[in-house]
């Protein structure tokens, strides 16, 4: 207990109100680092050349307009480029999560063996650097004349979403009572019955979370895409926006943040919805680990 | 004889040893029925096929002259590679830069993250906008990123030159990512940007998972902030810090797409880390065997300092 020592309430309630304001202010300091690049993005999306031109840039767009994204339509295949990345988003987790859930259901109820295994291939798969996974995916590719292809980038998403997936899945799948799989197994229910019929009702809301994860992953992904995708046809979002930077690094800057700007929106609107279970479920794994 | 005292946890029967096994259940630990194994194919199958095949074919080509488009066969060259990579002097400056740049993003990712989840497990005010931005950079694609702060670096247009001038820290605009010694710092910021909201989030989850009563007792008993910080919050806190900190770090060495976008590896080479040096040398100039050699060197260096940096988390709680 705070003895006869304890400092006056005056003193400890002036003590208080320092730390207080010194909290506020830090937050205050992280949510200005935070926010002020992504406002500057947006504010940039809505100005006009002859404002980006100007030499003492506003913080606010004088006079906001959509031509940026307008110009932005028409300098690149954006909505072409939106399209390809959907489909190879949108495939790429469907397929990952679908074959992550066996898996993940072993890793889970078989700690021991599959587990273990699992997990030290998960934490190895993030070691190594993706030069040396490209050059070989690239030249077998190559030869399977799938270089420049969606369908090949949709099987090098699948594979790189697996770890993250099972790691996720698992998580969910401890949460789920080993006793009510008990008991369909003493109502005779074998393994995949009881996986189906028990585990994955309960699961729904983590493998939407899953899902939405897998494809969020895959359409912001950057590396893959552009070494695997060369005609302008083929290009997903994220190497579509490097074609606003010209060469030289001379960019059109109201066109180039305005297709930034949509590029994030489906991540973002995903996000948003999901954002509470995904925490819960990214964290599922890291916290346990 | 101190080390075998200090090493007391790592004796088999010390502390955080599980129970011994009766002989049955270590029949079913080390083999797996016949169910267990066709639940694990459907994922096992890619993996082997698009993961685990070219990683061993991409060990491999970097023990040989493999070039894109020539018309010779490949060739074994056994450690060519490898002796050449001594004594390319730009492969050492980019490891170099691509060190400084993982160990500056992630020790300022995971100090920042850390005085953060700290403020943000109290009840403020604005916490919820803080965890809700939290998750922004988190869910943007690296390439706006980029983009996003090239458009605050922007030596005319940039909200950063016109800040710094007009509040008098700077007396003429500074082209950051074209400066030969600002490039590099004004990179690291990106990085600290992108990645420590999820450190954050990661850290108060930690945070939560720390009883309140262990932390409540400890106040009763009178411990100051400091005292319940390292002693009760820290150590409940540090398996997931150790987690967090080797996936950031590995993160951090392999990453691109970020500073592709920002400088391209300029200017002169200050920004070139080794995955930007590996991706122009396989894909700019088709030296696919030299950019494997480089990837093994990479791989080695991660994997003996995660061991030195995972030993003691390793032995404490055997995944």
């Amino acid at each position: 207990m705070t003895g006869a020592s304890s400092p006056t309430p005056a003193k400890v309630r002036a003590l208080r109100i320092a730390g207080g304001t010194g909290q506020y202010l830090a937050l205050g300091c992280y949510l200005v680092f935070l926010a002020f690049p992504l406002l500057w993005l947006l504010s940039t999306s809505f100005k006009s050349t002859r404002e980006l031109g100007s030499l003492h840039p506003s913080w606010l767009p004088e006079d906001p307009s959509w031509d940026n994204y307008r110009a932005a339509f028409e300098a690149q295949p954006l909505l072409h480029a939106a399209l390809n990345s959907l489909v190879v988003a949108a495939t790429a987790a469907l397929v990952s999560v679908a074959t992550a859930v066996p898996a993940a259901y072993a890793m889970a109820r078989h700690r021991s063996w599959a587990g273990r295994v699992g997990t030290v291939w998960i934490l190895v798969s993030q070691m190594f650097p993706f030069i040396l996974v490209i050059i070989p995916l690239f030249l077998v590719l190559k030869n399977l004349h799938l270089i420049d292809s969606i369908a090949g980038l949709i099987a090098v998403y699948v594979v790189w979403n697996l770890p993250f997936s099972l790691w996720m899945l698992q998580g969910y799948i401890k949460a789920v009572p080993r006793s009510l799989e008990e008991a369909a197994a003493v109502d005779g229910a074998g393994r995949l019955r009881t996986l189906g019929s028990v585990v994955l009702p309960l699961l729904a809301p983590g493998l939407v979370a899953t899902l939405m994860f897998s494809f969020v992953t895959a359409w912001n992904e950057f590396f893959f895409a552009l070494v695997l995708l060369k005609s302008p046809e083929n290009q997903t979002m994220s190497v579509i926006l490097t074609h606003f930077l010209g060469t030289e690094g001379v960019a059109d800057l109201g066109p180039l943040a305005a297709a930034s700007v949509l590029a994030t929106l489906p991540s973002l609107v995903f996000f948003a919805l999901l954002q509470r279970r995904l925490v819960g479920g990214m964290l599922a794994g890291a916290v346990k680990a | 004889m101190s080390l075998t005292a200090s090493r007391a946890d790592d004796v088999p029967g010390g502390r955080g040893t599980p129970p011994p096994r009766t002989a049955a259940q270590r029949r079913r630990a080390l083999g797996l029925d016949r169910g267990t194994w066709f639940l694990l194919l459907p994922a096992l199958i890619p993996v082997l096929v698009l993961s685990v095949g070219p990683l061993l074919y991409g060990v491999a080509l970097a023990f040989t002259d493999a070039q894109s488009g020539r018309t010779t066969p490949t060739r074994f060259i056994g450690l060519a590679n490898l002796s050449d990579l001594r004594f390319d002097s730009l492969f050492w400056d980019s490891f170099t830069i691509g060190l400084t740049w993982a160990v500056c993003v992630t020790a300022l990712q995971f100090a920042l993250a850390l005085g953060l989840a700290l403020l943000l497990d109290q009840n403020l005010r604005l916490r919820w906008l803080a965890r809700t931005l939290a998750l922004v950079p988190w869910a943007m694609p690296e390439v706006v990123v980029g983009i996003m702060w090239r458009l605050v670096y922007h030596s005319d247009a940039g909200i950063l030159n016109d800040t710094l001038t007009r509040t008098g820290l700077l007396h003429e605009n500074v082209d950051w990512l074209a400066d030969l010694s600002y490039a590099l710092p004004a990179v690291i910021v990106v990085g600290v940007w992108a990645g420590m909201p999820q450190t954050t989030v990661v850290l108060l989850a930690g945070l939560q998972n720390v009883p309140r009563e262990l932390r409540e007792a400890a106040h009763l008993d009178g411990a100051g902030i400091w005292r319940r910080f390292t002693t009760v919050t820290w150590p409940a806190l540090r398996p997931v810090v150790v987690s967090i900190t080797a996936l950031n770090f590995i993160w951090n060495v392999n990453s691109f797409g970020l500073v592709y976008v920002l400088t391209q590896g300029g200017p002169g080479g200050q920004t070139r880390l080794p995955m930007l040096f590996a991706y122009e040398e396989a894909f700019t100039y088709g030296q696919f065997g030299y950019a494997a050699a480089m990837g093994l060197v990479m791989v080695a260096v991660i994997a003996v300092l995660l061991t030195l940096f995972l030993r003691k988390k390793l032995t404490e709680d055997a995944v």
